[in-house]
Order: structure tokens, then C-alpha cells, then sequence
């Protein structure tokens, strides 16, 4: 039991000659502590900050093109520059609610580094004249919120959090909320519902994002805890410093869970924009290739919600138009990666399994489709689906996503790529992500199918009692 | 009775004023009566409804959407393992197989004397470190047959009290929010102006 990184308090994390924007501190077991936040060039970009007028600072992380972590890539300044003028108060809400199959990012820095988030939302607040933060953890993870907590108070204790910060006229309480199991909830207007104390769905567009109307109908930024943790670096160093590493359309580093079936899982932080899904699968520094005397099969390259990826597409790298064109997205930084051994329609049962069992229930596309999903991939993993099923399969698909679906493309089929995003019938994207997996695994491994489901028009009769099933009646 | 007892209304009451409406400190409010009884009773529900100000089943409405709350006793210590992709890729599966085995209960139960709690459960931020499980909700990281077992054992000998509190309890500190430091919240609709500090207010 237990981890195999270099810093066992970091489980899985793997540093590397590389840039670090996020992590520079999980090489110190207390990086969690406001002694050594402190030691380490804590703070500082927020002193900076308050030193400078708000709008020079939201204009200094525009020009940085920090883009959003949470799974859509949307640029963290232009999202701040959505609030309506003039309307009061204006919140920020933390989503912290990481909860994204393959996804493992957010709880690290939130157990490592809490410190570094709060003066990420700090500098948020300060920039965009935001007047209460809340800080969403998602409710599994006991230790972030044990850490977050007491970084909380010691911020508020040494003058950094609460009235009059440092002498200046900025005020601003940091809440700690955390929610109670719920994947859904990590959409951002289902994350405001939550905030609200209500049911966790995701409220109908437009608006389309809450900056216009979010908390209690006011403007609110809702921005990832990765997201947020990259502004103290661009406080202090600048956007030029922040530029400097990536490339001009995925500027910066970003954090990526490489899972499954490689030699040497673990979180890396990578430079974004160049480095490639074939540097991050095989490079010395990252997850070292395969398992032992195994080929890749495939791989899921931006979490659960992700069309998959073949080695076909290893050369691609983290930038999200080249992910987009190429048939599927670059989403929360989560590689799933299945060696020559995986079973597919049992791999991406397990995706289905998830997404029906988180639909919320609010759009039936969603709440049906992926119930049926999950039900017929099931059986046909059982060894007892059928023709039909299969093309049920892509019928209930086009009642969530209608139209051409995404995908990779795959010379051994012959297959041409479809770009990403699809089309959708439901308010998020959880309905569309229960058929993602399937249709990927269809798509790029029919034979697994075709080879697994009976050719009888009907379903064997499933018995009544244990009695009947062994011949002797009821 | 399961109704919060005085020190947790006063933690709760220094909960709710953290919010600029009190229903927000429902779900906060919750957690606090699951840590308090184990589970989530109808008395503590009734309580938490007196104390934000909405109706019992408003309560248990926002309560039974969340799969943290329980609502009948569960074992000191819940088991939950992880059967998303990256943990069954590793064997999760057989994971979950050998804790029933071990355990001696269906996955979704609790052992006779009432200790542990088994279920199945989804990702948990934790993918590169599979297969994974949580007890109460922290996580044990590269599970095999062996460490599952040595896991009972210490719960059961009572080895691991002082890392693992009994179910309900989540983070064993608190925020607490200085009164000479705190802002405080103000109800949306009473605040009318922009904050002092941004030089130009946008009109």
C-alpha cells in the first residue's frame, strides 16, 4: 500500500527538468504551512497586486491567457471581463469539486498548496471587484478540506484574508464550503445550485455563464482550483513570464494525471501547448511507456468525457485546437491509457457506468439515454447482447448527440477523424459523456463488439428463480 | 434525540452567518448532524430546517440528492472502492471481489457488528495511484489483497483511531473565521454599490 513518487506527501506526483508554475513547492512535505508558503515567495505576488490598480491586474492576466482548467480551456481574464457593469455584488466561486473520471490535479494542489489557492483568490477578488469568495471542496476528500481550513485561518490570523488586507481599503472573506458527493455538482451553475443549498443540477442556458447571473441571481466568476493557482506566479513574474513558457495559444504549464496501464502513472507538470501525448505516454520523464512486454491499444486523452485516442494520434500535442481537429478535447488534463490486454466494451463500461449513474435527472436524454446505455453495454459485456443492441446503442447515442459524432481517426480502419465538439440535446455535458466512451469503442474497435454479441434476434429468457434456471420448474 | 446538541447550534449559527442566505448552509449543516448521530436522521433534518429556515422536506430534498448523506445507521467505518476506469483497468475489480470475501457482506452493507460499511464507488481524484479505496473518506492508495486485509485488521484492533475518525466526520479542524477579521455577509440585495477598492465604480 502506498506510493511510489519522490515525495510520499505528494502522492503520485513526479517533478522533471521542466518549468513549474504550480507545484514548485511539493518538494517540501510543509509546503502546506504558512511558514514555508511564507519562505518560499508566498504572498508576494498578491503585496504586488495590491500595489498595482485592479484593472492593471485583471489586464495583466488577460494578456497572460491563463486558460481555464476545469475541462473547457476558456481564458480566465476574458471570463472575468463577462460581469455585467454596475450590478453588485460580484461573487467567486472555487470549484473544487474535481470529480472527472482520470482527473487528479485539483486535490493535490489543494492538499499541498492551499496557501497558493487562496492567494490566487485573492488576487481574483482584488482584480475583479469580487466581495466574497467561496471555496467548494468536493466532500470525498477529507484531507484538502483539513488543509485548506487551517490554511484559512492562518491567512485571516496573519491579515491576508478578512477587512482592510494589509492596510489597504480591499476586504474580502474567504469561505470554506464542501459538498457531499455529487459529480455533477462540478458543472458551474449545478456548483451554484449546490452553493445555494438545493438539489445539484445544472441550471438552463442561456445565460451561458454566470458571470452574468450565477450566486443568488449576481455576477459570479467561477473559476478551477488549478486555474486560480496559476495567478500568483503571473502576479509577481508578470504575463511575459507566464508566455514565455507554452506555446501562444496554450500558454503556461498545466497539470496531467497519466493513469492505466503504463510503467510509471503519475501527475506531471508539463509545458502546454508542445509537449505531446507521445512525450507524456513513453518520455523517460513521464509515465515511461508501457507495461512490461504490452502495446498500447488506446487512450483517453482529456478525461472520462473525451472521444478516445490511438497511437495514431501520439504526435499530437496538448493544444486544444490540434486535440479538437483530431477528434476529441484536451478536457480536465486526465490520460486513461489501455495496453494490448484491456477488454473494450468492459473499459468503456465502466465510463458509462459513471455518467448514467450521475445524471442528475434533469434533462431526459440524459436521465433515460444513459440509463439505457448503461444497461445494454452491460449485457453485452455479459456476453448477451445482440445485433439490435448495437444499433441501439447508436439510436438512444443520437437522441443525446445528434448528428455526426466525434472521433479519432484510425488507419487500420480506415477511418477519417471527426472533429469534436458535438451537438447536444441535454443542458450539460454529462448526458453526452455517458455515450462518449461507447461510441469511441465502437467506433475504433468494432471486431470487440461484433465478436461479443449473440446473433439471435431474441434474448435468452432470463429465469425467474434460481429453481427454474436449473430445469426443475417453480 | 438526534436533534444538533448546543455546541453544534452554536456551530452551526457561526456557519450560517458565514452565508448571505441561510439555505446555503444547509448541505454544511447536514454534514454537521451526519458527524454528530453517523447518519442522517429525520429529527436532525427537522433541526436543520428550523435553523436555515425552510421546510423539513425541503431539507431532505437537497439531502438525498448527495451521495455522502446516509439515512440509516452505517458502520463506524466506511469502504468505499473506486470502479471507474483507471482503478478497474488495475484490478479494482477483483479488489471489491476479495473485500466481500473478507468481509464477509455484499458490497452496499454493513458487517455484523456493525463496523464497516463496503460500497462501491466512483472516481476519486486518486487515478494514478490505482486501485484506490477511501475509509471515511481518505484514501489508501495502491490496494492489494493483502493490504485490504491488514487494513481490516488495524480498524478492527483499533490501530488507526487516531488518523481515522468515525464515519461523518470529514475534516478533523475547522474554519473559523475571526470576528475582528470577518467582513461578514451581507444579503445580496442590501448591497447597492461597487467595492471601495476598485478606484473607477463602473456605472
Amino acid at each position: 500500500m502506498g506510493t511510489q513518487s519522490p515525495y510520499p506527501w505528494a502522492p503520485g506526483f513526479y517533478p522533471g527538468d521542466r518549468p513549474q508554475v504550480v507545484t514548485s513547492r511539493f518538494q517540501y512535505e510543509d509546503a502546506h504551512t504558512i511558514e514555508r508558503y511564507h519562505a518560499t515567495g508566498g504572498y508576494e505576488g498578491f503585496r504586488k497586486a495590491l500595489t498595482m490598480a485592479p484593472a492593471d491586474v485583471a489586464d495583466e492576466v488577460k494578456k497572460s491567457t491563463l486558460l481555464g482548467r476545469g475541462g473547457a480551456g476558456f481564458p480566465a481574464g476574458t471570463k472575468w471581463g463577462f460581469t455585467p457593469q454596475g450590478v453588485w455584488p460580484r461573487y467567486l466561486v472555487v470549484n473544487g469539486d474535481e470529480s472527472e473520471p482520470g482527473t487528479y490535479k485539483d486535490r493535490l494542489l489543494m492538499e499541498c498548496d492551499p496557501h497558493q489557492l487562496i492567494e490566487g483568490c485573492l488576487i481574483a477578488c482584488y482584480a475583479a471587484g469580487l466581495s466574497r469568495c467561496f471555496l467548494y471542496i468536493r466532500g470525498e476528500m477529507a484531507l484538502a478540506q483539513e488543509r485548506v481550513a487551517a490554511a484559512l485561518n492562518d491567512a485571516y490570523a496573519a491579515g491576508y484574508i478578512g477587512t482592510d488586507i494589509l492596510g489597504t481599503n480591499f476586504s474580502v472573506d474567504i469561505v470554506l464550503h464542501w459538498g457531499a458527493g455529487a459529480y455533477v455538482v462540478g458543472e458551474e451553475t449545478a456548483l451554484i445550485e449546490s452553493l445555494e443549498g438545493e438539489r445539484g443540477m445544472p441550471r438552463l442556458k442561456p445565460p451561458y455563464f454566470p458571470a452574468a447571473i450565477g450566486l443568488y441571481g449576481k455576477p459570479t466568476i467561477v473559476n478551477n482550483v488549478e486555474t486560480l493557482s496559476n495567478l500568483p506566479f503571473i502576479a509577481l513574474n508578470g504575463s511575459a513570464a507566464y508566455t514565455a513558457i507554452g506555446t501562444e495559444t496554450s500558454p503556461g504549464t498545466r497539470m496531467i494525471a497519466v493513469s492505466g496501464h503504463v510503467k510509471r502513472p503519475g501527475v506531471y507538470e508539463i509545458v502546454n501547448g508542445s509537449t505531446t501525448f507521445r512525450d507524456l505516454l513513453f518520455g523517460d520523464e513521464f509515465a515511461q511507456g508501457m507495461r512490461e512486454g504490452r502495446e498500447l491499444k488506446c487512450f483517453v486523452p482529456g478525461g472520462g468525457s473525451a472521444p478516445w485516442f490511438l497511437a495514431d494520434q501520439l504526435d499530437i500535442p496538448f493544444e486544444g485546437r490540434a486535440a479538437g481537429s483530431a477528434g476529441s478535447m484536451l478536457g480536465s488534463g486526465a490520460v486513461m491509457v489501455m495496453d494490448d490486454t484491456t477488454d473494450i466494451p468492459a473499459a468503456a463500461l465502466t465510463l458509462v457506468k459513471f455518467y448514467a449513474h450521475e445524471s442528475c435527472g434533469k434533462c431526459v436524454p440524459c436521465r433515460e439515454g444513459g440509463t439505457w446505455l448503461y444497461r445494454i453495454v452491460e449485457r453485452i459485456v455479459a456476453g448477451d447482447g445482440t445485433d439490435a443492441d448495437l444499433e441501439t446503442i447508436l439510436q438512444v447515442g443520437q437522441s443525446i448527440c445528434p448528428g455526426n459524432m466525434p472521433h479519432a481517426s484510425s488507419e487500420r480502419l480506415g477511418l477519417e477523424a471527426v472533429p469534436f465538439p458535438y451537438k447536444m440535446t441535454t443542458i450539460c455535458f454529462v448526458g453526452p459523456s455517458a455515450y462518449v466512451p461507447i461510441h469511441s469503442a465502437m467506433t475504433l474497435f468494432p471486431e470487440e463488439f461484433e465478436s461479443r454479441i449473440t446473433k439471435r434476434e431474441v434474448r435468452r429468457l432470463i429465469p425467474v428463480s434460481a429453481a427454474a434456471a436449473a430445469g426443475g420448474g417453480s | 434525540m438526534s436533534r444538533l446538541t448546543d455546541a453544534n447550534v452554536a456551530l452551526a449559527r457561526e456557519i450560517i452567518a458565514r452565508y448571505p442566505k441561510k439555505k446555503s448552509a444547509l448541505i454544511p449543516l447536514v454534514h454537521l448532524s451526519q458527524e454528530q448521530n453517523g447518519y442522517v436522521t429525520e429529527d436532525a433534518m427537522r433541526h436543520v430546517a428550523e435553523l436555515v429556515d425552510v421546510t423539513p422536506a425541503e431539507v431532505y430534498g437537497t439531502a438525498s440528492f448527495y451521495e455522502m448523506f446516509r439515512f440509516e445507521p452505517t458502520g463506524k467505518y466506511l469502504i468505499n472502492i473506486c470502479g471507474t476506469m483507471s482503478c478497474a483497468l488495475l484490478g479494482a475489480h477483483e479488489l471489491m471481489h476479495h473485500a466481500e470475501h473478507t468481509l464477509g457482506v455484499k458490497a452496499g452493507s454493513t458487517t455484523p457488528d456493525g463496523l464497516i460499511t463496503l460500497q462501491h464507488a466512483e472516481c476519486q481524484a486518486a487515478c494514478t495511484e490505482a486501485p484506490t479505496l477511501q475509509v471515511n473518506y481518505r484514501h489508501r492508495y495502491r490496494v492489494t489483497a493483502d493490504d485490504f486485509d491488514h487494513l481490516v485488521d488495524d480498524l478492527r484492533s483499533g490501530k488507526l483511531d487516531s488518523e481515522i475518525p468515525p464515519h461523518g466526520t470529514l475534516g478533523r479542524n475547522r474554519q473559523h473565521i475571526p470576528v475582528d477579521r470577518a467582513v461578514g455577509a451581507v444579503h445580496p440585495d442590501d448591497v447597492t454599490s461597487g467595492p471601495v477598492w476598485l478606484e473607477v465604480s463602473p456605472s
